[in-house]
């Protein structure tokens, strides 16, 4: 298939995916609401006499954004399966890495939603700086966010058509997203201590590396994986 | 146009034979009524004719791909939080094509158009799916119980539909329990139990009486 049409594709399943999301709204509240709590629990729960914020702020940070994709990445097949839409998307025309692709589009979109709600929330209740660097910030999130959702909605895929998918989903996809939760809360801790962006130009590479990789790799898995 | 040689597919590492050894042709301008009790393997045998599973022996092949296939089965396949037109205009546009008006008017869906899936009665929704069928003009239909849920007019314009996709040369095989339902379309006709077909012959002027009589004999 040629590749304006697989863009194509690709994101007409992404737009139909929003508009459903938008239309219902079910998922993008839940998550947005667990943000917002847990930020809120962590800024009660903390003694800022034990530990600086600094320290604390980026793994609270992405504890945060994990658990809420974790969210989003169980319902994105999961509305395929209501009325069996899913067999109809086998069944078009389409390249099947159409399909991949516009499942990731969306849901980065839908965690890009999520983690704009966090972002500001951080730094409100806990009183980091976060505008002098918000560039190489996003930067971070962005690159640990297309990895980590990437390798989720492949497994969301493999899951979706067993009885229990929303437990084996985070089973599955938690201990694949240690590599790059790992470099993005190292790279996030340096930025909000305000040290230079050399620091974190391994972290960044490493983590421009595993989307490379991972993309790569659910594009080849993903048809095999939605045979019945 | 549309051919299966010597399927076989269990589930359950074997447990259950799905398919056992299903060989058929189906040429243009047939359409092959497959009936069976519950759990005969028919949903099973569209799936591999569809491409949706891959046999475990044997081949399907079905002239022109993907493309070529239409689907109406007991689920719509249809966004329920999506109007009739968003979902119709997604589904189109999978298949580089507009809805075409004329069928939205001949299933009665242009008064709905702009309302949710959800919000419509079994019945209409089963008139969307089959619209959502049939969209690309397929030359091959594939249809797994498509009266269910149904009203009479909607059973009636889903007829007439069938009968011109049959007239116009193209190829249906229509799966059902109800043989009461499916005779009338068919060209020929095979009854199928566990996983085998064990009467595959035409139609021949039979009608919906003689059919269930033959069914009874074959599958008793």
């Amino acid at each position: 298939m040629r590749l304006p049409e697989l863009v194509r594709h690709s994101w007409t399943v992404a737009a139909k995916d929003l508009l459903v999301e938008f239309r219902s709204r079910t998922a993008i509240l839940s998550a947005a609401v667990f943000v917002v709590l847990v930020l809120v629990v962590f800024n009660f729960g903390r003694d800022p006499t034990a530990v600086s914020n600094v320290d604390l702020a980026p793994s609270i940070l992405w504890v945060t954004f994990t658990f809420a994709a974790i969210l989003a990445l169980n319902r994105a097949f999961q509305l395929e399966l209501e009325n069996q839409a899913l067999d109809g998307l086998l069944l078009a025309p389409i390249d099947r890495s159409s399909i991949y692709l516009g499942k990731l589009i969306a849901n980065l979109v839908f965690v890009a939603s999520v983690e704009l709600i966090g972002v500001p929330l951080l730094a409100l209740f806990f009183n980091v700086r976060v505008l002098p660097y918000v560039g190489p910030l996003l930067g971070v999130i962005a690159l640990a966010t297309v990895g980590f959702v990437a390798v989720g909605t492949l497994f969301s895929a493999m899951t979706v058509r067993t009885r229990v998918a929303e437990l084996l989903l985070p089973v599955l996809l938690l201990p694949f997203m240690i590599p790059p939760l790992s470099w993005a809360v190292l790279a996030t801790g340096r930025l909000l201590a305000g040290r230079p962006l050399s620091e974190i130009l391994g972290w960044l590479n490493m983590l421009a590396v595993y989307d490379i990789v991972f993309v790569a790799l659910a594009l080849l898995l993903f048809p095999a994986t939605v045979n019945e | 146009m549309l051919r299966a040689e010597g399927l076989r597919h269990s589930f359950g590492g074997g447990a259950v034979r799905a398919l056992d050894d299903i060989s058929f042709t189906v040429r243009p301008g047939q359409t092959l009524a497959v009936f069976g009790p519950n759990g005969a393997g028919k949903t099973t045998l569209l799936k591999v004719l569809a491409g949706l599973i891959q046999p475990q022996r044997g081949r399907a092949e079905v002239a022109g791909g993907r493309r070529a296939i239409g689907w109406i089965g007991h689920q719509p396949q249809l966004y329920a939080p999506l109007t009739v037109r968003e979902n119709l205009r997604f589904w189109a546009s999978l298949y580089d094509v507009r809805p075409p008006t004329d069928l939205l008017t001949r299933l009665g869906l242009e008064e709905h158009l702009d309302r949710p899936v959800r919000a419509l009665s079994r019945g209409l929704v089963q008139r969307v799916a089959i619209a959502r069928a049939l969209l690309h003009d397929p030359t091959v239909l594939l249809l797994d119980e498509p009266f269910t849920g149904l009203d009479r007019v909607a059973a009636e314009a889903l007829s007439q539909l069938l009968a011109q996709h049959a007239g116009a040369g193209r190829a249906a095989v229509l799966v059902t329990h109800n043989v009461e339902e499916g005779t009338g379309l068919a060209t020929d006709v095979a009854f199928m139990r566990a996983g085998r077909f064990v009467h595959f012959a035409p139609r021949a002027g039979r009608g919906a009486a003689q059919v269930s009589e033959d069914y009874r004999n074959a599958i008793a």
